[in-house]
């Protein structure tokens, strides 16, 4: 059921300006494919499979960490060197264990706060380690805008307190004490603010 | 205040990688030895993504996609080398010439690291034999007919089926010890299946047929690398195994 989760169809854009067909491989129609059978096509050596992928998930990867950064190009770098991170290591991905396109989200958005923060790259290991999952059964372009909506629902329906630590936790990668320090919070609350809040996007998905 | 409580908060900051480097080497630890805590650590991190799938909306530049293609192309691979080298000989003889003198120097170059190496690489050949040996002994001691199973139990007791799993989950390694298990049916066998942590499907990690005394071995089944096993399970299949677990399960256990 993961491998369905964004597999088929390149993620909706609000900007409505899919990147597809530059000029460069794949502007002929792809045939559907899993995102085990997209690695395994990479990992063969498959140029095109690489294009492929980046149709459908390089608005994801762009977009967490433009979102991190703040900065187009800082961001665009970033989308670079995820994509050729996977491509000279495609079993970095474990099909088995969660979706490609929020595994990318996670490892773009770990890069860009590295990239914030000025610190060197983490060690591959610690992406190869990053696991994805969670229960979602989504089959099409309307249940994962679902999906999204239902997240954003949930970010918006918090406390802004706890709304705020989360964000900061997350797009900054700011430590507890760094936000107990810019907040005025106690330590504990806002370790427990984040915590908490993860499981409110957890429950919004339990069956 | 139990283990996993004092632990909870931090997983969460753990998973989000902005734990301070005391409290992660104590969580560390903990997680090395705790599996119900690395599931939730698996559990935060789904959640972490998709929160990450929340930025969605901005769309990178168009240069950066033929930017990314270009930087791939310049990219060394190893699986690349044939379809580049049948180009080479559709090239004129000249280009060949100088490919060979190019790759006769490195060559000559690689040589001399390579005499350099062969030492070292002679004493690590060494202990590698003494650990392929010590492997092998240990192979031959779980499989050879001749071994003798003891299983202890409490005085007087009945002895009851028992099997014991050892998995690592890295490199998909198992091996499955069964003792006191029943005769079977003619053309039946007992099956183990690996549950994923995932709620995929079960997994088949062998069949076996326990001996006269009720013992058997599963060595090292074909099992994928990297998965996290929630648990073991037996059940009776056709004597070649099925492809999904027959009703009921006669044991099982949690990793």
């Amino acid at each position: 059921m993961w491998d369905t989760f964004c597999s088929r169809e390149p993620w909706p854009s609000s900007a409505g300006s899919e990147p597809r067909g530059m000029g460069l491989a794949s502007t002929q129609p792809q045939p559907s494919l899993s995102d085990a059978e997209i690695i395994a096509r990479i990992y063969s050596g498959d140029e095109s499979a690489m294009a492929q992928l980046y149709d459908l998930y390089s608005h994801v990867v762009y977009a967490v960490a433009l979102r991190v950064l703040s900065d187009s190009s800082a961001a665009e770098d970033i989308l670079q060197d995820v994509f050729v991170q996977l491509w000279r290591n495609p079993q970095a991905f474990n099909a088995s264990r969660g979706s490609l396109a929020a595994w990318l989200a996670v490892i773009a958005r770990n890069r860009a706060i590295d990239q914030l923060r000025k610190k060197r790259p983490a060690a591959e290991a610690v992406d190869l380690d990053t696991v994805v999952s969670a229960n979602l059964d989504l089959q099409n372009t309307a249940e994962r805008k679902q999906t999204i909506e239902k997240v954003r629902g949930v970010l918006a329906s918090m406390p802004a307190e706890q709304r705020a630590a989360l964000e900061m936790a997350f797009f900054e990668g700011l430590t507890h004490a760094e936000i107990a320090g810019k907040t005025g919070q106690p330590l504990g609350t806002v370790k427990t603010r984040i915590r908490s809040g993860l499981l409110a996007v957890r429950k919004a998905f339990a069956i | 205040m139990s283990a996993h409580e004092q632990f909870a908060d931090d997983l969460a900051l753990y998973a989000l990688g902005t734990l301070g480097e005391s409290e992660r080497a104590a969580l560390e630890a903990h997680l090395a030895q705790c599996a119900a805590c690395r599931r939730e650590l698996q559990e935060l991190r789904g959640d972490i993504g998709l929160l990450g799938l929340t930025t969605i909306g901005a769309t990178p530049p168009p240069h950066a996609r033929a930017r990314l293609l270009s930087a791939l192309a310049k990219e060394p691979r190893v699986r690349m080398v044939s379809k580049q080298s049948r180009r080479w000989w559709l090239l004129a003889p000249v280009s060949a010439a100088m490919a060979l003198a190019v790759v006769s120097i490195l060559l000559w170059s690689q040589n001399n690291a390579l005499r350099q190496d062969l030492a070292q690489q002679s004493e690590q050949s060494s202990q590698n034999q003494a650990e392929v040996e010590r492997a092998r002994e240990v192979l031959a001691l779980l499989s050879a007919p001749d071994t003798v199973r003891v299983t202890l139990i409490t005085k007087n007791a009945k002895p009851q089926p028992q099997g014991k799993a050892i998995y690592r989950q890295r490199t998909g390694s198992l091996v499955f010890l069964a003792s006191n298990f029943a005769p079977l049916p003619p053309k039946k066998s007992y099956e183990l299946w690996l549950l994923p942590t995932s709620g995929a499907a079960p997994i088949p990690a062998g069949v076996f047929k326990p001996d006269a005394r009720g013992s058997a071995t599963v060595l090292m089944p074909p099992l994928p690398k990297d998965l996290e096993a929630k648990a073991f399970a037996i059940t009776v299949e056709p004597e070649t195994g099925s492809a999904t677990p027959t009703m009921p399960i006669l044991l099982a256990g949690g990793a």
